[in-house]
């Protein structure tokens, strides 16, 4: 059965046994080759920054520090994340669905001006002609160039959006599926949904502020942009978080065999997110005049904790599908014994599981926490902002990518991994880089330790503003934090690279699997044999572990939440 | 047949086009076009 079955236009896998068209996967190496180059660029001006903010070390001076605040924002929050996010729509829709992609003219097309609108910001970025940061806020003004690079990259990925639409819409027509959509493509279904409003906002931002830099309409009004803008800022993360659960999901399949529990539930977790994800985004506006309490209260709390729910829904149904997998492995031990035989060191799985646990842990509380319109007044625009995100994309988004890419160049490149040992580690170390780093920011943004501010003591200004020495000491804790994650991230981009361009040729054999055989015998034999004979029961099965780990994260959240309100009572003493 | 047994919710699980009008609709409703008329409703400020 190993043998290639290859016709003119497409093969089949021989790992998963999926249908591969050669004309989607070239489209998905493409993207994610592309996405990569971007990480790359990301993460070198990553370094620079967090040598930066490290205040003993202060590596850029304050005109270099802003432009490469910028260069990195740009090519992490926007470049590597969306192109890995392309490939991901192109193998949810061709791949799972058994299709070919709508057009191959649009792909190119679309591919096309989403390189050229990025190399366009980069270049004029490095040129000095666009310090704005990335949210570029009005009466900050930056080289048109600028903005025609970021709305080039947005309709490019627009342009993909509508071809995995329409791929979608002849999948369904040609009846290549039965029934509903895999829960992976309902996944990315999502991604492309939120990801179209996000480009919509994105559009009524920049275009007047491409106008307004070129001359031909007056200056934006500041607090308008700032709506506007943030419905493309915010929501784009909201896209990330999406995809990345779809990620969880079909990683927690190739890596244990599991199922998620009760699709319904989980598909109407993904609904959640459609409906009330994007309007979050009001919570980057809890300090902003313009707008009524009535509006952030709505935005931030009623309707924002249905989103909220939803990724408690998945953090929920992730771990638990994982634990009746691993129990009808026999892995039956007490609460855990059945966590601690989870494949650990397959870095397609550890990276998603220490991703899941990064997530949840520190980006879900303190993003629940700091989005209260009471408790935010403290953290705005402090470092503990980043902090916060720094755990939510780079911990748990770019975490998972990195698991996928472990899977997806033998899968799809079809050439395998050179020093596995190393790619063993390489989350680990990563993680850990990107969890003191964030717990850094976020504990220096308690003293009060600003964002986006070059030097945190304001050396030489009128009113002294120098903070305790323990936040400098945190700020260090960042900066180490920010090396190893750095290392991480280099040992990341080593390996895939050898891997996708040199690593050996596994094209007429199985992937080699990143488990010990007896591991993945068992894997395969869950998926080869389902869960149909549960039946109906399987959905009601316990799960003893997780519901544990769940009640620790909910301790978690009770803790962090209210050590918060006490810190609100101790600023502002109320008689 | 098969459609007339499915559930309104898994209806509109299954309605990509449905989602993705709703999912452009109440954002554009609760968070951009309340905040719009929120923001452009606002008296010019008065300069000390």
């Amino acid at each position: 059965m190993n043998s290639q079955s290859a016709t003119v236009d497409h093969r089949i896998c021989n790992t998963t046994g999926l249908t591969v068209f050669f004309r989607s996967e070239f489209f998905i190496k493409i993207n994610a080759v592309m996405g990569v180059v971007f990480l790359l660029v990301g993460a070198i001006a990553a370094i620079l920054l967090a040598l930066t903010r490290w205040s003993a070390v202060m590596f850029l001076d304050e005109v270099w520090f802003y432009r490469i605040l910028t260069l990195h924002g740009v090519n992490m929050l926007v470049f590597w994340i969306i192109f890995i996010e392309m490939a991901i729509l192109y193998f949810a829709s061709s791949t799972l669905l058994n299709t070919r992609i709508f057009s191959k003219t649009l792909a190119h097309i679309s591919f096309v001006m989403m390189v050229v609108g990025a190399l366009i910001t980069n270049y004029i970025i490095l040129d000095g002609r666009a310090d704005v940061l990335l949210t570029s806020y009005v009466p900050l003004q930056a080289h048109p160039l600028f903005y025609v690079g970021i709305l080039l990259f947005a309709v490019g990925a627009l342009l993909v959006c509508f071809n995995y639409f329409a791929t979608l819409y002849i999948a369904k027509k040609n009846k290549t599926y039965t029934g509903s959509v895999p829960l992976v493509t309902f996944a990315a279904t999502t991604a492309a949904i939120i990801a179209v409003i996000a480009i919509l906002h994105g559009a009524m931002a920049l275009v007047p502020s491409f106008l307004w830099s070129v001359g031909l309409m007056a200056e934006p009004d500041a607090g308008v942009y700032r709506l506007l803008w943030w419905g493309l800022g915010h929501q784009t993360q909201q896209v990330n978080v999406a995809a990345m659960v779809g990620v969880w999901y079909f990683m927690a399949t190739m890596t244990t065999g599991a199922k998620p529990l009760n699709e319904t539930v989980c598909r109407g977790a993904f609904v959640l997110y459609i409906l009330f994800i994007n309007i979050a985004s009001a919570h980057h506006l809890l300090v902003d005049p313009g707008v009524s309490t009535e509006w952030k209260i709505w935005n931030t709390s009623y309707a924002m904790y249905l989103a909220v729910l939803a990724s408690m829904i998945h953090g929920y149904t992730v771990p638990a599908s994982m634990e009746v997998a691993q129990r009808r492995k026999g892995f039956t031990k007490g609460l855990f014994g059945w966590f601690a035989k989870l494949p650990w060191k397959d870095p397609g799985f550890s990276s998603v599981a220490l991703s899941a646990i990064i997530f949840g842990f520190i980006g879900g509380i303190t993003g629940v926490t700091l989005g209260t319109e009471q408790i935010n007044i403290m953290a705005h625009n402090t470092m503990r902002i980043p902090g916060h995100f720094h755990a939510t994309v780079v911990g748990g988004t770019t975490l998972a990518f990195m698991g996928l890419c472990y899977y997806l160049v033998p899968l799809i490149f079809q050439r395998d991994f050179y020093l596995r040992s190393w790619a063993r580690v390489q989350p680990y170390i990563f993680a850990i880089g990107i969890t003191m780093m964030s717990l850094g920011m976020s504990l220096a943004g308690t003293y009060g330790v600003p964002r986006r501010t070059y030097d945190s003591d304001f050396t030489g200004a009128a009113i002294e503003t120098g903070f305790d020495p323990v936040a400098h000491i945190l700020l260090g804790v960042l900066g180490i934090g920010g090396v190893i994650a750095f290392l991480g991230m280099m040992l990341f981009i080593g390996l895939v690279v050898a891997a996708a361009f040199f690593g050996p040729p596994i094209k007429d054999r199985k992937m080699p699997t990143w488990q010990d055989e007896k591991s993945q015998k068992m894997t395969d034999d869950l998926i080869n044999r389902g869960y149909e004979e549960e039946g109906k029961h399987y959905e009601h099965v316990k799960t003893p572990g997780t519901i544990a780990l769940v009640l620790i994260f909910l301790l978690s959240f009770v803790i962090y939440y209210f050590a918060n309100w006490a810190s609100l009572a101790d600023l502002w003493f109320l008689n | 047949m098969e459609e007339e047994k499915k559930h309104p919710v898994q209806k509109l699980m299954d309605n990509i086009w449905l989602l993705l009008i709703l999912g452009i609709l109440v954002p554009l409703i609760s968070y951009s076009g309340w905040g719009l008329l929120e923001l452009l409703r606002l008296p010019e400020a008065i300069l000390p």
